[in-house]
């Protein structure tokens, strides 16, 4: 017993996110099972499983938006994520992107990028915020990592389905976290939309841990990632991709269905 | 997007001086003239004069411009952070009543009672001392103040509950609804010492004005169009600058917002807490003009009409919302007059058309096709117009 915390203990401060027994029911029905599972700094991990295995409530307990009813979540090893709100757990450097593609709209993406932006974001340091050149450049930077620099000036809302999880993709780099949790980027993505994406997450993968839940197994593999598989908010099996798929209780349970 | 790049944000105040939104100079002019050609007119030219404003309608347009500017206080929240508050009229009403006060104790001893300290209502009551409340009133710095800091104190608190609640949408919508509805109630009561049913009236003058005199009330008006385009000028500077733009995310996707990184409560709060004290400006401007206040104005009622205005003149425009109250409230005046019994057929049935037809009011319309024409012209990229693109849910 006292080894075994010992061994959690190191593991947890040399983690980027480390979560051990994290439970969450909605009326009764238990979304996440005594999830235990560690990202390792500047790690790609990609998690896989069936509709309703969890996949959204684990990044909502990460992201501060749900609290686990029990169960340790640690960020860096020390923080305690459990303990704070979605505004301060994205400024300690924890970005999310939305499964349904989500940018402000009616501003242009440029604003977005702007919006983005890591720095201070107080009431009154926002209101009085001017960009300087360092900033512009590193919007224009973004813009060209996400192929968005003709599209600079236009609506948000007015960009493909493709562009916009791009856009969604370079806000998160805007806010330059150390860890970026992706929900189903390529959702609705063409072949050639998705192939792109999969380079661009490996790209940023390299100086960023990233988390990418994903159903797509192509992409999955094209990630070139660990991969974690949930099922009934636990963890049912880890490793490379072709070691989880020849999983037995793995299969059982994706063509169960 | 060239134009984007080569003049990317460099704070609200350089924002503010190289431009002000769509038809805002334009605005900004017509306040101005009628700032000057109003008072001359009405000193200078003869009263058969076609242009001459008689003083009856300069009191009239003094109180649809206190209008305005509460319409522009509710277009700020509910058009840029998309908070839609059906209680505003209750900030109108509290800055009323403040400046209501310092003009109960201006009467001094003429009062029906002639009572130096008390107000009549109060003798009436056979009160025989001054509440603690009323202390300072008599002061017009002290009033002044407290026009500002009771609306803007009571929507901090208020906001503070309900913004940290994540209280939002409909939700929000029926509190603000019941918290004007519960001042209503009290303000009705005898020993609140606000005057119960009656409010306040019988007022004579304002700093030694006589609140009757034509000059008084050109100068009240004068004023309000000024308090209307500061308001609009401190409109401007806020949603022009990156806190505007944090407001238009809240509005659009408050979520990201806050996976962005920003407090999405305190943003909120501080546009609620700004808007309040627009809307108490408004109402102490408009207490003087009217020549009373009393409960009615926090009937709940009272609150969705100022939302009509804003719907109507284009939520998220600004100087929309002033037009909308000025046509809603001029519609207002003229149909209660010619056909007392069909104004709230006819207001009901503006905002149902305005709903179904002109989802944008009639300054976002006006954009869209003024922007379709241009593209028809130049075949260029889509400007923004910042009008607001879904309703919030």
């Amino acid at each position: 017993m006292t080894m075994q915390l010992k061994e959690s203990a190191e593991q947890n401060l040399s983690s980027i996110l480390y979560l051990d027994g994290v439970s969450v029911s909605f009326d009764g029905f238990k979304a996440l099972n005594n999830l235990s599972f560690v990202v390792e700094p500047g790690e790609m991990r990609a998690i896989i499983g069936p509709n309703g295995a969890g996949k959204t409530t684990m990044m909502d307990v990460i992201t501060g938006k749900t609290k686990p009813d029990t169960g340790d979540v640690f960020f860096k090893g020390a923080i305690d994520l459990t303990k704070h709100d979605e505004a301060y757990i994205a400024n300690l450097g924890i970005g999310r992107k939305f499964q349904k593609p989500t940018v402000f709209e009616s501003q242009t993406v440029f604003h977005n990028l702007e919006l983005s932006l890591k720095g201070e974001k107080g009431v009154i340091a926002t209101l009085f915020a001017a960009l300087n050149d360092v900033e512009v450049g590193r919007i224009m930077e973004v813009l060209n990592i996400i192929r968005l620099t003709e599209k600079a000036g236009d609506l948000a809302g007015s960009l493909s389905h493709g562009q916009k999880q791009w856009l969604e993709i370079g806000m998160l780099l805007m806010q330059d976290p150390d860890l970026l949790l992706v929900d189903e980027p390529v959702a609705g993505m063409t072949d050639a939309e998705t192939e792109q994406t999969a380079i661009l997450l490996r790209d940023i993968s390299a100086t960023h841990s990233v988390v990418v839940v994903e159903h797509d197994m192509e992409f999955v593999r094209a990630l070139k990632s660990k991969v974690t598989v949930l099922h009934e908010g636990s963890v049912l099996a880890e490793g490379s991709l072709d070691t989880v798929q020849n999983n037995q209780r793995v299969i059982e349970v994706y063509l169960g269905r | 997007m060239v134009d984007m790049i080569n003049k990317p944000n460099k704070g609200p105040f350089v924002s503010l001086m190289t431009g002000l939104p769509g038809g805002g100079k334009t605005f900004l002019g017509i306040l101005l003239v009628a700032a000057f050609f109003v008072p001359l007119s009405n000193t200078f030219l003869p009263e058969s004069s076609p242009f001459y404003v008689p003083t009856y309608l300069v009191s009239l347009m003094g109180k649809y411009v206190c209008f305005a500017l509460l319409a522009l206080s509710v277009d700020l929240i509910w058009g840029f952070a998309g908070i839609l508050s059906l209680g505003h009229g209750a900030f109108f009403a509290l800055g009323g009543y403040a400046m209501g006060m310092y003009l109960m104790r201006q009467i001094g001893d003429r009062g029906v009672y002639g009572n130096p300290l008390l107000p009549d209502f109060m003798v009436f009551l056979n009160w025989t001392e001054l509440p603690w409340y009323w202390f300072g009133f008599d002061i017009f710095p002290f009033a002044m103040l407290m026009v500002i800091l009771v609306p803007g104190l009571l929507a901090f608190i208020f906001g503070w509950f309900a913004f940290r609640s994540r209280v939002t949408g409909v939700y929000l919508s029926i509190i603000t609804q019941a918290m004007t509805y519960a001042l209503l109630l009290a303000f009705f009561r005898n020993d609140m010492g606000f005057g119960g049913n009656n409010g306040l009236t019988d007022f004579k003058d304002l700093l030694g004005f006589d609140l009757q005199a034509t000059g008084t009330r050109l100068g009240l008006f004068v004023a309000s169009l000024i308090a209307l385009a500061l308001g609009y000028l401190v409109c401007c500077f806020i949603t022009q600058s990156k806190l505007g733009r944090v407001l238009i995310a809240i509005r659009d996707a408050e979520s990201r917002t806050r996976f962005s990184g920003y407090r999405v409560e305190y943003y909120k709060l501080f546009v609620f807490v700004v808007s309040a004290i627009l809307a108490g400006i408004a109402g102490a401007l408009y207490v003087p003009q009217v020549g009373i206040i009393n409960p009615s104005e926090f009937s709940p009622a009272n609150s969705i009409e100022v939302v009509i205005w804003v719907a109507v003149g284009g939520r998220g425009t600004l100087w929309g919302a002033v037009l909308g109250a000025f046509l809603v409230n001029w519609g207002k005046s003229y149909f209660t007059g010619s056909f007392p019994d069909a104004w709230l057929y006819f207001l009901g049935g503006l905002f149902v058309f305005t709903t179904l037809f002109l989802p944008k009011g009639i300054v976002g319309t006006a954009a869209v096709w003024i922007e379709k024409f241009k593209n028809k012209q130049q075949g260029s990229s889509p400007m923004q117009a910042p009008v607001p693109v879904k309703e919030e849910q």
